[in-house]
C-alpha cells in the first residue's frame, strides 16, 4: 500500500478490515498529489505515443516498400488529333494535300497485325546451322517459324525482324495496352477508375475508329494465345511448343501469301516467357520479343544486318501511326523506326533522310507535348531532366526548321539533326522508365527490412513492457528526438546539395535513426539482465500457426482459397485451444487428475470451468465460423465455386415472398444484435446508470436499428414505389443513413465526453451519508479523514441499493450491478463497437447484418473461451497471451472474407459508396474512398477496436466464476458472518488497483497485436518481392499486399482509437472519484 | 520387464501396420480395377475393417488391461453393445466436425461419413479396446501426465498423430497441382492413414528412448 494514489481509493477502501481501525498504510496516502496522477498520466500518453512511433515505423517501411514495388502512372485523358498537329511548325513536305493524310501521309491503307502471346525473341530468330566449329543445337522452339527466314532472305528490302525490348511487367494486360497507347502501364495506371478492363487513354485503336471510315478493314488484329498457354503448360523446352510454333508458322504463311500490295504485315510479341514458361518480369528472357514487318512493297533501303537491330517494343505504336496517316497516340513515348520512312531503295539518299527527320521530328513534338501536359498535371517527373530534355528538343527544333528552309546545305547538317532528336527521344523515353516501369529493389528491401524491424520492435518491447522497470519516458523520448534529428539532417543535407526531398526517404531516414537508439537503449537495458532466448516467447503451438498462417502467403493458389483456409485455421486453433484447456487440466476436476504418475503433483489451480463449458463454447464457435462461411464469394476465375446468392442486395431479388422473408431475417438480426448488447449491458448492470452514453444506449440504438430497417426497406422496394411517392422515397433514402450516422456519431461523442457509466446516487445520498459518517469522526477536516469516509459512502450506498433491491424483489447480479465500476471499461468498449457497427453494417448489403450478428456472437464466444483459459491474476502483472491476439486477428481475416471481401480490386463493394448519396459524389473524391474503404475494412476496424476487451474480459469473467462457486454453500448466515470476505468480485477494478500494470497491460496488448499484423503484412511484402516473376504477381500477390496494407493502416488507427478510448474511462473514473472526494471534503 | 513389453509393443504396431498394407493389397486381387484412389471408397471400408479387426484381435490375445473384475456373459455383451453404440457417436460427431470444419454438408456426404469412420477406426477403436467405454478413462489419458502404462501411453500418441496427419492432409487441397489425390476427402483419409503408421511406428521408438524418464504409477 504503499504508493497509493487518488486513483485507487475506489477500491482501496474495501480493504479496511472494520471501520474503526484506520490503516497504517493510510497514512502516506497521497490523494490528491498532483504528481502521482500527473505521473499516471504521463504514463498514459507515453502508452499510447509509442503506439503511434511503433505504427510510424510500420507506415514507413510499407510506404517505402510500396514506392519501390508498385509504380504508379497517371492517366491522361487527352486525345491527338487530325486537326492538331503536336507542335508548331509547317507539316512535313508532301503532305499536304494528300488525301488520308494527317500528320503524315499514309503509306499503306491497311495492317494486318499478327500479334502471338509470348512469342519470345528466339523462337523467331531464323537458324543458320553452318556455324563452324558449334555443334548444331536443336531445342524445339528453335527455327520453327521457317517462312520467315525464308522471306528474309528472299526478300530482304520487303521484311525485317527485330528484337524488340518489352518494358516490365511483361505480363499480356499491361503489354496489350503499351501496345496501343506506346506508353508505359504500371501495376497501378491511377486513372478514374483503376478497376476498369478499357483503356480510357489515346491509343491506336481509338485513332483507327476516329479516321475517316473508307467502309473496307483498315486493321486486322488476331491474337494468338497458344504459345503461352503451351509455354505456362509444359514450358518452351516441350515437343508440344516445337507444334504450336509450327502452326503458328502456317498461318503467316497463309497470310502472306493472300496480301495486297497497300497492306502491312506486323507478327509481335507482347513478351517472352523464361524457361520454365513463366513471364511478369524482367528477366533478359522475358522481356525480349520477336518483331517482324513485312510489306508486299520495298520498305527498307537497306538489307538486314546480320544480326537483328534491338529496339523498344513501343517503337511500334508511333511507326504504325503515322505509317497508317493517323495521329500519334497523345501519350507515347515511342521512337518511330526511322528506317521504315526513308522510302523505297530507288529514292535519293537526301530526301529519305528528310522523310526521316520529318517523322522524327513529329514524333519529338508529340513526346515533348506529352511531357509538358504529364509534369504540368503531376510532379512525378524529375525537373532537373525535363529541363535538360526541354532545351535539347528546343534545339534539335529550331534545327530542324532551318534546315527546312534551306536545303541546300541539308547533307551535312541532317545527320547531326536526326541524330538530336533520337537523343531527345531516347532520352524522354529513359526518364519514364525510371520513373514508371522499374522496379526499385533497394527501396523493397529497405521497406522489408523496416517492417521486419518494426515487428523484432514489438515482439521484445511487448515481452519488455510488462517487466516493472520498462523505462516509458526515456525509451519514447530519445528514439523521437533522434528521428527528428535525422529527419532534419537529411533535410538540409538535401537543401544544401539541391535534390528534390523525397517525403518517402524522409520517412525512412526518420525511422531508422529513431529506431537505432531505441535499439541501442533497448540492448543496454535487456542484454545485461536476461538471456536473449526469452525473446522468443510465442508459445509452440501458436507459433506454429502463424507459420502456417504466413505461408499461406507465399503460394498463390492459397491466397485465392484463403477465404477458406482462414475458416479452417481458426476452427483448428479453437479445438486446439480447447484441447489445450483440457490438456492443462483446467476441465477436469480435480479427482480424476490424482491418478497421474509419481513425483509431480498434478495442478496447482483448480479448474474453474467444467470440462463441457469449454466443448459448447468451441462447438458454438466452429457453428458460427461456419454459418459466416456460407457468405463468401468466389475469387475470378475459380469454375467449382460458387458465390453465395446472399451477398447481393435484396432489391435484386425476383421473388416478392422470399425477398420479404429476407427482409424479415435482416431486420431480426438487427433486433436480436441490439437486444444482445442490451442484454450483456445488462448482464453486467451498466443499463441501469443515467449517464448520458446509456441513455444513447437505451433510446438511441434502437431509432438507428429502426433507421437502417427503414432503408432497407425502401431501398430493396424502391421499383415498386407508387410514382406519387417516388420523391419522398429518394429524399428519404437519402436522409436515413446520414441520420443513422449522424446519431452514432453522436453516440460516440456523448461516450466521449461522459464515459463512466455507473449509477451514482451521491447526490441524493449526501446528508443521509453525513449523519451516518458522523458518529464515527464527523465532518472530515484532514486528509486521513477523508480517506476514510470515502469508503463509508460506498458502504453507505451498496447497503442502501441491496436494500431497495431486497424490497423490489428485483433479480440480477445485486452484488456486482450495485456500482457497475467492475465492467465500467468493456462496457464503453462495447458500445463504441455497436454505434460503430451499425453505420457500417448500413454501408453492405442487407443480408451481411445476419454476419455482423455472427460476428458479435462468435467474438462473444471466443473471448469467453479465452478468458477460461487466462487466471485472474490478482495484483499486476496483466498479461493476454499469444494466443488470444493470434485468435483475435484470425478471427478478424476472417470476417473480412464472411462479409463478402476478396482483396482483388474487382471484388470491391463500389455500391457503398452510393449509400446515402444515391446522385454520387460530384467531383469530390475522399468521401466515395472514405465509403468504399470502410465497407472493405469493416472487420479490421471492429476487431481493433474491440482489442482491448482481450484484456478486460477474464475479469468480467471473474464474477461467474465466484458466483458459481458461491452457489453450493448458499448459506445467508455464513455470508452475514463475513461479509467482508464474501464481498462482490473487484472484476474490472483489479487493473485500476494497478494501474501502472494496466498501462503496461494495454501496451504490451496493443504491441502484441501490432506484431500478428505486422507479420503478416511484412510476408505479404516478401512473397510481393521474392515472388516478383510470378505468373501471378499482379493478380494475386500485389493485390494482396495493398489490401493487407490498407487492413494494417485502419487495423493500427482502429487498435490506437481503442486503447485511447479505454484510457479515456480511466481518466474520467479517476475524476470521478476525485469528485467524489471533493463533494464529500465539503 | 519394461523391453519385453516395448518389444510386444513394436511386433503388435507392425502387425497393424501389415493390415493396413494388406487392405490395399487383397482387395486387388478379389476385385478388378481396385485402386486407392480410383475406388476409394471400397479401400476405405476394407482397411477400416481390416484395422478394426486386429485391433479387436489383438486385444483379445494380448489383453493389456486384464483386470476386468466382473466376467459375465451379460456383462460382456453390454459392454461390447455400448462399444459399438461409442463407435457409432464418434464417427457421427466426426462427422459434425468436418462439416463445421468446411466440409461440403449435403453432396460427398457418404464420402465425409467414411472419412469419419476410418478416423473412428483409427483413433476410436484402439481407444475402446485399450479403455473400454469409459469416457473418464479417455479424459484421463488425453491430458497431461494422465497416462498410466506404456500402452495408454501409445495410445496417446498414435492418436494424436492421427489426428494431425487428417489435419495436414486438408493443407494441400487448394493448391493446384491438379492431382487426383487433391479431393477431398481423398488427401485427408491418406493423410489420417500416414499420421497413423507414423504414429504406430514412432510410439515403441519414443518409449524406447523415453523409457528411463517414463515412470508410470502402477508399475
Amino acid at each position: 500500500m504503499a504508493s497509493c494514489s487518488v486513483v485507487q481509493a475506489g477500491m482501496q477502501w474495501r480493504h479496511l478490515g472494520s471501520l474503526q481501525h484506520l490503516h497504517p498504510g493510510f497514512k502516506q496516502f497521497s490523494c490528491l498529489s498532483l504528481l502521482s496522477s500527473w505521473d499516471y498520466r504521463m504514463q498514459k500518453a507515453s502508452v499510447l505515443l509509442f503506439l503511434a512511433w511503433v505504427c510510424f515505423l510500420f507506415y514507413t517501411g510499407i510506404t517505402l516498400f510500396t514506392s519501390g514495388f508498385l509504380l504508379t502512372r497517371l492517366e491522361l485523358t487527352n486525345h491527338s488529333s487530325c486537326q492538331e498537329p503536336p507542335g508548331p511548325g509547317s507539316l512535313p513536305p508532301g503532305s499536304q494535300g494528300k488525301p488520308g493524310a494527317c500528320w503524315m501521309a499514309s503509306r499503306f491503307s491497311r495492317v494486318v497485325l499478327v500479334l502471338i502471346d509470348a512469342l519470345r525473341f528466339d523462337f523467331a530468330q531464323p537458324q543458320h546451322s553452318h556455324v563452324p566449329g558449334e555443334p548444331p543445337v536443336s531445342l524445339p522452339f528453335l527455327g520453327k517459324l521457317s517462312s520467315l527466314k525464308k522471306i528474309l532472305e528472299i526478300q530482304p528490302h520487303h521484311a525485317r525482324l527485330y528484337r524488340s525490348q518489352v518494358d516490365p511487367p511483361t505480363t499480356t494486360m499491361q503489354r496489350l495496352k503499351a501496345l496501343t497507347t506506346g506508353s508505359l502501364p504500371t501495376f497501378i495506371d491511377a486513372g478514374s477508375n483503376f478497376a476498369s478492363h478499357a483503356i480510357v487513354e489515346d491509343n491506336l485503336i481509338k485513332q483507327l475508329t476516329s479516321a475517316v471510315d473508307s467502309g473496307e478493314w483498315d486493321v486486322l488484329i488476331a491474337h494468338f494465345l497458344g504459345v503461352d498457354h503451351c509455354g505456362h503448360k509444359h514450358g518452351p523446352h516441350h515437343p508440344e511448343m516445337a507444334k504450336k510454333l509450327s502452326q503458328m508458322d502456317q498461318v503467316i504463311q497463309g497470310l502472306v501469301e493472300h496480301l495486297e500490295n497497300d497492306t502491312l504485315l506486323v507478327v509481335a510479341g507482347d513478351h517472352g516467357m523464361t524457361t520454365n514458361g513463366d513471364h511478369g518480369g524482367d528477366s533478359e528472357l522475358e522481356v525480349s520479343a520477336a518483331l517482324f514487318l513485312y510489306s508486299p512493297t520495298a520498305l527498307f533501303p537497306s538489307t538486314p544486318p546480320e544480326e537483328p537491330e534491338v529496339i523498344p517494343q513501343v517503337s511500334l505504336v508511333p511507326t504504325l501511326a503515322l505509317l497508317l496517316g493517323l495521329p500519334i497516340p497523345f501519350g507515347n513515348i515511342g521512337e518511330v523506326m526511322a528506317e521504315v520512312f526513308s522510302g523505297s531503295e530507288d529514292s535519293q539518299p537526301l530526301s529519305s533522310a528528310l522523310a526521316q527527320a520529318s517523322a522524327l521530328h513529329l514524333n519529338a513534338q508529340q513526346v515533348s507535348r506529352f511531357l509538358h501536359t504529364y509534369s504540368a498535371a503531376t510532379e512525378n517527373l524529375q525537373a532537373k531532366k525535363l529541363h535538360q530534355l526541354q532545351k535539347l528538343f528546343s534545339k534539335a527544333s529550331a534545327d530542324y526548321q532551318w534546315l527546312l528552309q534551306r536545303p541546300r546545305g541539308a547533307e551535312a547538317t541532317l545527320p547531326t539533326v536526326i541524330a538530336e532528336l533520337q537523343q531527345f527521344l531516347r532520352g524522354a523515353r529513359a526518364m519514364c522508365i525510371e520513373s514508371w516501369a522499374r522496379f526499385s529493389l533497394v527501396r523493397m528491401a529497405g521497406g522489408a527490412a523496416l517492417l521486419a524491424a518494426a515487428c523484432f520492435i514489438c515482439l521484445m518491447a511487448s515481452q519488455w513492457a510488462i517487466s516493472p522497470g520498462f523505462p516509458f519516458c526515456p525509451l519514447l523520448l530519445l528514439p523521437v528526438a533522434w528521428g527528428l534529428v535525422g529527419a532534419t539532417v537529411y533535410a538540409v543535407l538535401l537543401g544544401t546539395i539541391e535534390l528534390k526531398l523525397d517525403l518517402v526517404l524522409l520517412g525512412a531516414v526518420a525511422a531508422v535513426s529513431s529506431f537505432l537508439p531505441f535499439l541501442w537503449k533497448a540492448w543496454a537495458g535487456w542484454g545485461s539482465r536476461r538471456p536473449l532466448a526469452t525473446l522468443f516467447p510465442i508459445p509452440g503451438p501458436v507459433l506454429l500457426f502463424l507459420l502456417i498462417r504466413l505461408a499461406v502467403f507465399f503460394s498463390d493458389s492459397f491466397v485465392v482459397a484463403e477465404a477458406r483456409a482462414t475458416p479452417f485455421l481458426l476452427g483448428s486453433f479453437i479445438l486446439l485451444l480447447v484441447v489445450q484447456l483440457h490438456w492443462e487440466g483446467q476441465l477436469l476436476p480435480p479427482k480424476l487428475l490424482t491418478m497421474p504418475r509419481l513425483g509431480t503433483s498434478a495442478t496447482t489451480n483448480s479448474p474453474r470451468h467444467n470440462g463441457a463449458y469449454a466443448l459448447r463454447l468451441g462447438v458454438g464457435l466452429l457453428l458460427c465460423t461456419r454459418l459466416a462461411g456460407l457468405f463468401h464469394r468466389c475469387p475470378e476465375e475459380t469454375p467449382v465455386c460458387h458465390s453465395s446468392p446472399w451477398l447481393s442486395p435484396l432489391a435484386s431479388m425476383v421473388g416478392g415472398r422470399a425477398k420479404n422473408l429476407w427482409y424479415g431475417a435482416c431486420v431480426a438480426a438487427l433486433v436480436a444484435l441490439l437486444a444482445a448488447v442490451r442484454l450483456w449491458l445488462r448482464r453486467y448492470g451498466n443499463l441501469k446508470s443515467p449517464e448520458p452514453p446509456m441513455l444513447f444506449v437505451r433510446w438511441g440504438l434502437p431509432l438507428m436499428a429502426l433507421g437502417t430497417a427503414a432503408y432497407w426497406a425502401l431501398v430493396s422496394g424502391a421499383d415498386e414505389v407508387p410514382p406519387r411517392l417516388r420523391a419522398l422515397v429518394s429524399g428519404a433514402s437519402v436522409v436515413l443513413p446520414r441520420a443513422v450516422v449522424g446519431l452514432a456519431a453522436s453516440g460516440l461523442a456523448l461516450l466521449l465526453w461522459k464515459p463512466v457509466m455507473v449509477l451514482v446516487k451521491a447526490g441524493a445520498g449526501a446528508p443521509r451519508t453525513r449523519t451516518v459518517l458522523t458518529p464515527f469522526s464527523g465532518p472530515p477536516t484532514s486528509q486521513a479523514d477523508l480517506d476514510y469516509v470515502v469508503p463509508q459512502i460506498y458502504r453507505h450506498m451498496q447497503e442502501e441499493f441491496r436494500g431497495r433491491l431486497e424490497r423490489t424483489k428485483s433479480q440480477g447480479p445485486l452484488t456486482v450491478g450495485a456500482y457497475r465500476l467492475g465492467s465500467v471499461y468493456s462496457a464503453a468498449v462495447v458500445t463504441a463497437l455497436t454505434l460503430l457497427a451499425f453505420p457500417l453494417l448500413l454501408l453492405h448489403a442487407e443480408r451481411i447484418s445476419l454476419v455482423f450478428l455472427l460476428l458479435f456472437v462468435q467474438s462473444f464466444l471466443l473471448l469467453h473461451l479465452l478468458a477460461a483459459g487466462i487466471p485472474v491474476t490478482t495484483s499486476g502483472p496483466f498479461t493476454v497471451p499469444w494466443q488470444a491476439v493470434s485468435a483475435w486477428a484470425l478471427m478478424a481475416t476472417q470476417t473480412f472474407y464472411s462479409t463478402g471481401h476478396q482483396p482483388v480490386f474487382p471484388a470491391i463493394h463500389w455500391h457503398a459508396a452510393f449509400v446515402g448519396f444515391p446522385e454520387g459524389h460530384g467531383s469530390c473524391t475522399w468521401l466515395p474512398a472514405l465509403l468504399v474503404g470502410a465497407n472493405t475494412f469493416a472487420s479490421h476496424l471492429l476487431f481493433a477496436v474491440g482489442c482491448p476487451l482481450l484484456l478486460l474480459w477474464p475479469f468480467l469473467c471473474e464474477s461467474q466464476g465466484l458466483r458459481k462457486r458461491q452457489q453450493p454453500p448458499g448459506n445467508e448466515a455464513e455470508a452475514r458472518v463475513r461479509p467482508e470476505e464474501e464481498d462482490e468480485p473487484l472484476m474490472e477494478m483489479r487493473l485500476r488497483d494497478a494501474p501502472h500494470h494496466f498501462y503496461a497491460a494495454l501496451l504490451q496488448l496493443g504491441l502484441k497485436y501490432l506484431f500478428i499484423l505486422g507479420v503478416q503484412i511484412l510476408a505479404c511484402a516478401l512473397a510481393a518481392s521474392i515472388l516478383r516473376r510470378h505468373l501471378m504477381v499482379w493478380k494475386v500477390f500485389a493485390p494482396k499486399f495493398i489490401f493487407e496494407a490498407v487492413g494494417f493502416i485502419v487495423s493500427s488507427v482502429g487498435l490506437l482509437l481503442g486503447i485511447a478510448l479505454v484510457m479515456r474511462v480511466d481518466g474520467a473514473v479517476s475524476s470521478w472519484f476525485r469528485q467524489l472526494l471533493l463533494a464529500q471534503q465539503r | 520387464m519394461k523391453d519385453t513389453d516395448i518389444k510386444r509393443l513394436l511386433y503388435i504396431h507392425l502387425l497393424c501396420i501389415f493390415s493396413i498394407i494388406l487392405s490395399v493389397f487383397i482387395p486387388s486381387l478379389c476385385l478388378e480395377n481396385f485402386s486407392i484412389l480410383e475406388t476409394h471408397l471400397t479401400w476405405l471400408c476394407t482397411c477400416s475393417g481390416f484395422v478394426t479387426a486386429v485391433n479387436l484381435v489383438l486385444y483379445l490375445v494380448v489383453k493389456p488391461n486384464a483386470s476386468s473384475k466382473r466376467s459375465s456373459l451379460s456383462h460382456k455383451v453390454t459392454r461390447f453393445l455400448k462399444c459399438c453404440i461409442y463407435f457409432l457417436m464418434s464417427c457421427f460427431s466426426f462427422h459434425i466436425i468436418f462439416v463445421l470444419y468446411g466440409a461440403p454438408l449435403i453432396e460427398l456426404a457418404l464420402e465425409t461419413f467414411l472419412f469419419a469412420v476410418i478416423l473412428s477406426t483409427f483413433t476410436t477403436v484402439p481407444c475402446l479396446c485399450l479403455l473400454g467405454p469409459n469416457l473418464k478413462a479417455w479424459l484421463r489419458v488425453f491430458s497431461r501426465n494422465g497416462v498410466t502404462s506404456i500402452w495408454e501411453n501409445s495410445l496417446q500418441i498414435t492418436t494424436i498423430s492421427s489426428f494431425a496427419g487428417a489435419w495436414l492432409g486438408a493443407l494441400p487441397i487448394p493448391l493446384d497441382w491438379e492431382r487426383p489425390w487433391q479431393v477431398w476427402p481423398i488427401s485427408c483419409t491418406l493423410g489420417a492413414t500416414f499420421g497413423y503408421v507414423a504414429g504406430l511406428v514412432i510410439s515403441p521408438l519414443w518409449i524406447y528412448w523415453n523409457r528411463k524418464q517414463l515412470t508410470y504409477k502402477n508399475n
